[in-house]
């Protein structure tokens, strides 16, 4: 037992008991408020999370099952990043909550501390434990707004669809189990020499892979995502679309890089064609959409594949533009969601958007850019993420055509996004707006974390360097 | 800092100014977006003079300066200039300042009009000074959203929607096929000398040769990809809607400017690194150039819309460059720069007076205009020059390079030359000729049409002095390019595929002028 190991889960759980026990004596009225512990809360763990620590023996502890890499660290601040966000969205968006705010922060800061220990896995148990963490905190958050039978639908659909998901992980966990005798990443990776041949432990390692495509939302399990995102509340759809998103690709890169990487290696093409796919699907999907939040839902699969660009490529570079590719996909994502949060208080249809610079320039702004950055244009973020994602999916072509047809799928799904992505910029700048609407006000914090998320999609836009570095650094317990 | 920091620089910090001011302080935006672009032009003719006079000095680039932005990936801030690009960069500046006076005509959301369109002046002319590939490529894509917008607000025509996807679908394509094969150039050094500055790929690459396998790939992908970018046949059908729909000044600077990036490309990244590929493509590059010329050329004769004639001509010319850069000789590809730099001052030239036609007549349909010249006798004039130039008459600048491009292709196939100068001359002697007929002559009264005053003639000056300094002087330009373009034409001249063809006879200065 190392305590220190964990200790940043520890404080978050620790600050989501606090917020549900000062809930019980304050008056109903200030209880939005308690928005603004939680963030100081995040905003002291986050800080700490910066001091070298002080306890240096040893990263795995709790008999082999958790580890504390540097990996983990980087996932664990993009989480209480993400976390942040989401709560300062839903600070805002609690008067559309019938009652029970308290519990919305504490239900986000437990699945943050499911996802800072998915950030951490080292066995597949703890794997399955973290991921139904956020999971079972996820049916309650979709179907937070109960009065709204949208959000309710949404909320079964995600309920039924992720303990499908969730049996698929179990049975292949069993299968990994039931031949190999042990569930740690550690046995595991000594012992796939002897495995690679066995069909049953390969049958185990699809199923597994089957079941976090669930939560990157990949195909073949991507059918949920624009249902549950459209009907979901647009905090909850936030943290879905970042944070959920990021956990999978956490547990992604630790099972497949940390347990697996004989057999990684030998899947490539497996991974190409899922990426492919998942790429045109989501890209394809799009086209037609009206709601924003459901034409978030099918980016969000065809970004699952760009990021299963990086992961297809099995290698250090790819996983690295896989982690910088997911740091400014939040800061994106982030901004799209605060002013979907901010204008589209009733519906979410892009005519809602129409007009908009005149309602608030700034929004319009906003949102124009986030699409921009979503389409992969200098000099946004999403650009850079695209373009290492691109060189580490080339840099592996000259060995095997498929990479380079997988390049050119993905540069064919780019060019079919701006199609869809700039059908919004269209509405902000020159369709006029609905005749009843007014100008946009919105409160400081949500105006603060618009600042800073565009701040940061111009920042990893256009210097790389910084965030490159520490991803290259992240992925160096990885194994190719 | 290098003057050439400056010139991209300027017009970048004058939208960062314009985004401050509010939008209801109209002549204030306007002289920050005059002043940035004309400091610009400033910097730029400067640098154009002093790069003119030691051009004798030893090393290969002038005014450079480099900054490390993220040393781990390769990404160097590297700018200079050598003979291919001085003239772009000076017809640059000239065009964004151009552009600026003649968005007069904008009434409406001038703030989001002039931030759009410094930022695209800007970002080319950065990208036209960078040696690094990916500011190269960066700065080119800063274009693309607003092209997008400005064609959708302030664009006109009832096929303004269709034209701005279309434009921002293929020039997107376009630039992603380049970026893939400038990815692919950077992954085809070892590990260890990864970088994406060009002049030490450019350094490994002539002593180390890049494999034909990974040149049969990369060459397609840049050729294709920066064709698009410059409407090559038969990827050019964004061109013609995209600027007949768009707003003078964009139309001037994605015409004039923006469409060189990719001959630009061509010339600086393709041909020198991967010289058999070049070789072997240049045949089929030289076919799709006729495609150009004389398709292009057709399409424009039939015409009645002066902005589907100016785009459709405008692709009819890029073939002239085309032809030059498929010829793989010092002559072509000096003749195909100077086709570059006469045809941005050209282009623009021409849009900014369909775009004064069009504000003062309210269209641009040639069947209903005529006899504008009595009303407008200095815009018809100068309209009736960029008419002849466009015909390639000698005394403007397009002639020295159709002329140089026509005697390098001259070497490669006679056959196909003759083809081109049937196009050149004939085609767009007759669209162009029959264009001031209708426009010009005639006897239709148009009482309420005013000519320009002395401030408005000012685009219309500066763009024609280009169009004539260089068609008088080409050796302002030539020289540069000539002493730039002969270690590329070496390299290529080297490849196994080069015994076909002969290295061309270097005699053409007499000719030129």
């Amino acid at each position: 037992m190392n305590l220190n190991l964990i200790a940043p889960e520890i404080a978050v759980i620790g600050l989501a008991m606090v917020i549900l026990l000062v809930d019980l004596w304050i008056p109903p009225a200030a209880r939005a408020r308690l928005g603004y512990l939680a963030i100081a809360g995040l905003l002291v763990i986050l800080g700490l999370s910066f001091i070298p620590s002080v306890e240096s023996s040893g990263v795995i502890g709790f008999s082999g099952m958790f580890c504390a890499d540097g990996l983990a660290l980087f996932f664990k601040r993009f989480f209480l990043i993400a976390a942040i966000g989401v709560i300062v969205m839903g600070m805002d968006f609690a008067s559309q909550i019938a009652m029970g705010i308290a519990e919305f922060y504490v239900l986000v800061l437990i699945a943050l501390s499911g996802m800072m220990f998915a950030a951490g896995v080292n066995d597949l148990i703890l794997a399955f434990v973290a991921l139904e963490l956020i999971s079972v905190t996820f049916y309650v958050l979709v179907s937070f707004q109960r009065a709204r039978l949208s959000s309710l639908e949404a909320g079964v659909k995600y309920l039924i669809l992720s303990a499908m998901s969730a049996a698929i992980l179990v049975f292949g966990i069993a299968l990994v189990f039931g031949t190999a005798g042990t569930t740690n990443f550690g046995d595991l990776n000594q012992l796939s020499n002897q495995l690679i041949l066995n069909k049953a432990f390969w049958l185990g390692l699809l199923l597994i892979m089957v079941g976090l495509a669930f939560k990157i939302s990949a195909f073949p399990m991507q059918i949920w995502a624009p249902d549950v995102y459209q009907g979901a509340p647009t905090p909850v759809t936030a943290f879905l679309a970042i944070g959920s998103k990021a956990a999978g690709f956490a547990l992604i890169l630790r099972i497949l890089f940390i347990a697996f990487p004989l057999i990684a290696a030998r899947w490539n093409n497996i991974l190409i064609y899922t990426a492919a796919i998942t790429i045109l699907y989501g890209n394809l999907c799009a086209i037609p959409q009206r709601s924003l939040k459901r034409l978030m839902g099918y980016s969000s699969i065809s970004n699952a594949g760009y990021l299963l660009l990086g992961i297809a490529a099995v290698s250090a570079s790819g996983s690295a533009a896989v982690l910088y590719y997911l740091s400014g996909y939040l800061a994106t994502l982030a901004a799209v969601f605060i002013v979907i949060c901010v204008v589209a208080k009733e519906s979410d249809d892009i005519s809602v958007f129409a007009g908009l610079h005149r309602r608030s320039p700034v929004l319009g702004a906003c949102l124009a850019l986030a699409m921009v950055s979503l389409a992969g244009i200098p000099p946004l973020a999403g650009f850079l993420g695209k373009f290492l994602l691109l060189r580490a999916v080339i840099e592996r072509g000259f060995a095997n055509p498929a990479y380079l047809w997988l390049a050119g799928i993905a540069v064919v799904g780019v060019v079919i996004s701006l199609y869809y992505y700039f059908g919004v910029v269209r509405a902000i700048y020159w369709q006029d707006a609905p005749a009843e609407a007014a100008p946009i006000h919105f409160s400081t914090p949500m105006k603060a974390l618009l600042g800073l998320s565009v701040a940061g999609m111009f920042y990893l836009g256009i210097c790389p360097g910084g965030l490159y570095d520490l991803s290259v650094s992240a992925v160096k317990s990885l194994r190719f | 800092m290098s003057p050439l920091t400056w010139i991209f620089l300027l017009p970048l910090l004058g939208a960062l100014v314009i985004l401050l001011i509010p939008g209801n302080f109209r002549p204030v935006i306007r002289l920050v977006a005059l002043l940035s672009t004309l400091a610009s032009m400033g910097v730029a003719i400067a640098m154009f003079a002093l790069f003119a006079s030691f051009q004798q000095g030893g090393q290969a680039f002038k005014f450079e300066q480099t900054v490390a932005w993220a040393p781990s990936l390769g990404i160097v801030y590297h700018v200079g200039v050598d003979g291919l690009n001085a003239g772009l960069i000076l017809m640059g500046a000239v065009v964004a300042f151009a552009a600026v006076c003649v968005s007069h005509s904008i009434k409406t959301r001038e703030k989001e009009f002039y931030i759009l369109l410094l930022t695209m002046s800007g970002g080319i002319l950065g990208a036209f000074a960078s040696l690094n590939l990916f500011f190269f490529y960066f700065l080119h894509e800063l274009a693309l959203v607003p092209t997008f917008i400005m064609i959708g607000v302030w664009g006109k025509g009832d096929r303004k929607n269709y034209a701005t996807y279309q434009i921002t679908l293929y020039l997107s394509l376009g630039a992603l096929l380049a970026l893939l094969g400038l990815i692919g150039v950077y992954l085809q050094l070892p590990a260890a000398q990864r970088t994406f500055e060009l002049p030490q790929i450019i350094e490994y690459f002539h002593t180390h040769r890049m494999n034909i396998g990974a040149q049969r790939v990369i060459f397609p992908l840049l050729l294709f990809g920066f064709g698009i970018l410059v409407s090559l046949w038969p990827f050019h059908t964004w061109a013609p809607l995209g600027y007949g729909s768009a707003p003078a000044g964009t139309a001037m600077v994605h015409a004039g400017v923006l469409k060189k990036f990719g001959l630009y490309g061509l010339i600086r990244i393709a041909l020198p690194i991967m010289p058999d590929e070049a070789q072997r493509w240049a045949v089929a590059l030289m076919i799709l150039s006729l495609g150009n010329i004389i398709y292009g050329g057709l399409v424009a004769m039939r015409q009645r819309n002066l902005n589907l004639l100016l785009g459709n001509s405008s692709v009819a010319h890029v073939g002239f460059a085309f032809l030059g850069i498929a010829s793989l000789s010092v002559i072509g590809i000096t003749g195909a720069e100077v086709v570059m730099v006469a045809h941005g001052f050209l282009a623009a030239l021409t849009f900014a007076i369909s775009g004064y036609l069009h504000e003062q007549t309210g269209t641009l349909d040639m069947d209903r205009m005529g006899g504008l010249l009595r009303r407008l006798p200095f815009i018809g004039t100068v309209g009736v020059m960029a008419m002849m130039a466009g015909c390639g008459l000698p005394g403007f600048a397009g002639f020295p390079g159709e002329v140089l491009a026509l005697f390098g292709s001259w070497s490669r196939s006679e056959f196909m030359t003759g083809f081109a100068v049937w196009g050149a001359l004939v085609i767009a002697g007759v669209y162009m000729t029959r264009a001031i007929r209708s426009i010009f002559h005639g006897e239709k009264e148009w009482p309420h049409v005013i000519d320009a005053n002395w401030w408005r003639k000012t685009p219309f000056v500066l763009l024609l002095t280009g169009l004539l300094v260089f068609g008088c002087f080409p050796r302002l330009l030539t020289d540069g390019i000539e002493a730039s373009a002969l270690p590329i034409v070496s390299m290529t001249a080297g490849s196994m595929h080069a015994a076909k063809a002969p290295p061309p006879p270097r005699s053409k200065r007499g000719a030129a002028q």
